[in-house]
């Protein structure tokens, strides 16, 4: 597995970059030529893993959420996101459904269930005091290996 | 985010891009809103919605709650096809609200 190409960002954890983070990461993976679809999965899956971050990691407190992308010869996209927050001290309670520590923020305790569904593989490891990363993993499918038929008009 | 307010049904039409961020200002708005009018049905009408993660379920179950205490029921209606998927997985359909 080769990467062929990847992108840093850092940016302060506040809740405006939300968005930006999202689409940021999105405008990158658009030269895989991704579905819609596709691409909605990941901007959904990395906008729960910046939210975390600013809501948990750092408390809405001060901080720096960085980003990092690569992509794979083989399509695949893997997005590390990382804060130098508080850290998680019980990961699989954290990543029940449900489960939120956030009580009074409406928070719905569906982050981590969001990233699992929308891509192909999570992994999240955590140091109390230090920070959390959570890496998400996604294979891009390629049109024109698709023979599924779902793609239309990308067939080379 | 406009407001309608009709017959005791008052109707949110969300617009946009749902996330923690863009969150807050639309739950307090829709809180305000339900306080003073006591709609006997707080719509909620998603077709304008562009994109949402777990946010904007959080929004949905929290609008539930309120409307609840204030003695109305709630509907979800208008969701886009792109937000079957996390309006599924986070089992709010078993709230019976989604029309």
């Amino acid at each position: 597995m080769n990467i062929v190409n990847q992108m840093d960002l850092s940016f302060p954890a506040k809740s405006s970059n939300e968005s930006f983070a999202r689409s940021a990461v999105a405008s990158f993976i658009l030269q895989l030529d991704p579905t819609i679809n596709e691409l909605a999965d990941i901007k959904t899956a990395v906008s729960e893993a910046v939210t975390n971050c600013i809501v948990h990691g750092y408390g809405y407190g001060d901080g720096t959420v960085y980003i990092n992308v690569k992509i794979t010869d083989k399509g695949k996209v893997i997005i590390k996101i990382r804060d130098k927050g508080c850290g998680i001290p019980d990961i699989e309670r954290a990543m029940e459904p449900l489960f939120t520590t956030a009580g009074d923020e409406e928070r719905a305790g569906l982050g981590f269930a969001v990233m699992q569904s929308f891509t192909d593989k999570i992994k999240v490891s955590s140091t109390v005091g230090k920070g959390t990363t959570v890496t998400l993993e996604k294979n891009i499918i390629r049109h024109r290996n698709s023979s599924g038929g779902a793609d239309l008009g990308h067939g080379e | 985010m406009e407001i309608t307010y009709e017959n005791d049904v008052m109707t949110a039409y969300l617009k946009g891009e749902i996330d923690h961020h863009s969150a807050a200002p639309i739950r307090s708005e829709i809180d305000g809103k339900s306080e003073s009018l006591r709609p006997k049905i707080l719509r909620l009408d998603f077709s304008g919605v562009k994109f949402m993660d777990s946010s904007g379920i959080g929004l949905i179950m929290g609008r539930y709650r309120q409307i609840s205490l204030l003695g109305g029921s709630l509907e979800v209606v208008n969701i886009p096809k792109s937000l079957d998927r996390i309006i599924s997985l986070s089992g709010v359909c078993s709230l019976g609200v989604v029309k």
